[in-house]
């Protein structure tokens, strides 16, 4: 939708509540991992009380002329009280150090996490930083019939991020949850476009490795009465918001029903160009099942696809990438799925690596990196075989299963060793 | 050069080092569960809680008890990046 339609003033949306934001409908790609087919918007909002006026939020800084304007049509600067920044990413906090020139009384509120970042923004404009107040959840703010409060809603998808609530007519600030990156100038969700796949998407590519986080912050939202949500990204949610709440509390609850939920999952992924790959990931899975407590998934990674295999991994304990060594390196699809976690959390899990080689037998080693630079950790060292495995060496991949599975079932007797023994 | 001993739980691992290494010298070798950011001592992705042991760390830094701080750290925890080990045995496991 273009932005024919809008005028340079702010919307209502409530009296003495108004939109101030920024549309951009010609972006194409957002932070580089999205797509923006119809662009999207930066959303700043503004409340009036009879005592203050709080500015909740700015936009990214080469719309922040836009933003003023808006601004400047529901108040002056030296009615400014209150700053709240609800998340500090540069989309949201462009025209922040602009706003504090022009409203130096006012007294910014944001999270605990939010207060280095908020220094680190200010830098280069060598101002002192104004002064600022970390809240958390219940602190509030009176502005005179009418009060902010705070919900302490972290790694929403910064550590950073909080939402805030006006109390007395139940909106909520909320942030990036519950936005998408979609540009309409009809600003409402019941008056928009088609915006459904846009919010499906946001959360998909932007809250999913977070989803913990997600429910614990839909279980903060869900007893409030809520009017409106109006997120810091698209449509602006009046009509039946609740029913975006609980599409969140489904999209951040696990996606494949768990049937082994009271055993632990090891998934084994490989390729094999001779089989010889495939035999240690039998094995590995073999010896693994030896521990009970320990259900075991077999997958070649040839026969599926990057998205399937995400949502395995990301309901997964512990993984085992299986590769031959091919020009000094792990082959492809096994980079393909390695390169398709930043969606999903795959922070602690165990994680481990082998195959078989032909020469030198770096695929291994990588591939283990990979794994640790992903934040799993890797405490049992890969196996590597040359060609084709003989019994022992079967053995030995038996042997790793197990002491996977060991390792997923707190299973492990204490290994002593002493760090020279350490690469 | 003394020498003492670190168990990371999560792992199952004891591993006997020189006095003065840090925890992320070790903890990354043996494949704990760890997990590091900035290795700088800023971004706090490091927080480790030490369950034995506290007393055989150096003291926290000025910037490590701000961060730690900052991020309303419980007691006992320190910042893996940072934490170097004087001696005795010390047990942790990730935050």
């Amino acid at each position: 939708m273009p932005v024919a339609g809008l005028t340079d003033g702010a919307v209502e949306i409530a009296p003495g509540v108004h939109w101030v934001g920024a549309l951009d409908p010609h972006l194409r790609s957002f932070d580089i991992i999205l797509k923006t087919a119809n662009g999207t918007s930066y959303n700043s909002y503004v409340v009036r009380g009879e005592t203050g006026v709080a500015v909740i939020d700015t936009v990214k800084e080469s719309f922040a002329d836009t933003f003023f304007t808006r601004l400047e049509s529901v108040a002056r600067y030296d009615e400014i009280t209150t700053i709240v920044l609800n998340h500090l990413e540069p989309d949201h906090s462009g025209a922040l150090p602009e706003l504090l020139k022009r409203a130096p009384q006012a007294k910014v509120y944001l999270s605990s996490r939010a207060q280095m970042m908020l220094k680190a923004l200010l830098k280069p404009t060598g101002e002192k930083p104004p002064e600022y107040i970390p809240v958390t959840t219940d602190d509030q703010v009176d502005l005179g019939g009418r009060t902010l409060r705070f919900l302490h809603t972290p790694y929403l998808h910064w550590p950073d991020t909080q939402c805030t609530y006006l109390v007395e007519d139940g909106i909520l600030f909320s942030g990036d949850i519950f936005g998408c990156h979609f540009c309409d100038a009809r600003l409402f969700n019941d008056r928009v476009g088609d915006f459904r796949f846009s919010f499906e998407y946001y959360y998909a590519h932007i809250m999913r490795p977070f989803r913990e986080h997600v429910l614990d912050a839909v279980a903060l939202i869900e007893p409030l009465e809520l009017s409106t949500l109006c997120p810091a990204h698209g449509p602006i949610l009046r009509k039946q918001p609740r029913d975006y709440l609980h599409r969140y509390r489904e999209l951040a609850t696990p996606r494949l029903f768990n049937e082994a939920h009271s055993e632990k999952t090891l998934v084994v992924f490989y390729i094999s160009a001779y089989g010889n790959t495939r035999r240690m990931a039998e094995a590995l899975a073999a010896g693994a099942e030896r521990i009970d407590g320990v259900r075991v998934s077999l997958y070649d990674l040839e026969g599926g696809e990057d998205g399937i295999f995400t949502d395995l991994i990301e309901e997964a304990d512990g993984l085992a990438f299986g590769s031959p060594t091919i020009n000094a390196d792990a082959v492809k699809p096994v980079w393909d799925v390695l390169s398709s976690l930043t969606t999903v959390n795959v922070k602690g899990k165990l994680g481990a690596a082998f195959g078989s080689y032909g020469w030198s037998g770096e695929a291994v080693r990588l591939i283990e990196d990979r794994l640790r630079g992903l934040k799993l950790r890797v405490p049992v060292e890969g196996l590597r075989i040359k060609l084709v495995p003989d019994a022992g060496e079967l053995d030995a991949c038996r042997d790793l299963g197990e002491q996977l599975a060991r390792h997923l079932t707190g299973r492990l007797e204490t290994r002593v060793i002493d760090m020279a023994e350490l690469a | 050069m003394p020498k003492a001993k670190v168990t990371f739980q999560d792992i199952g691992v004891a591993v006997t080092v020189p006095a003065g290494t840090r925890l992320i010298e070790v903890s990354e070798k043996v494949g704990a569960g760890i997990t590091y950011g900035c290795r700088e001592g800023e971004c706090c992705t490091c927080l480790t809680k030490v369950i034995e042991g506290g007393e055989n760390l150096a003291p926290p830094s000025v910037l490590e008890d701000q961060v730690l701080k900052d991020n309303m750290a419980p007691r006992g925890h320190r910042l893996a990046c940072q934490a170097q080990i004087l001696g005795g045995e010390i047990v942790v496991k990730p935050a």
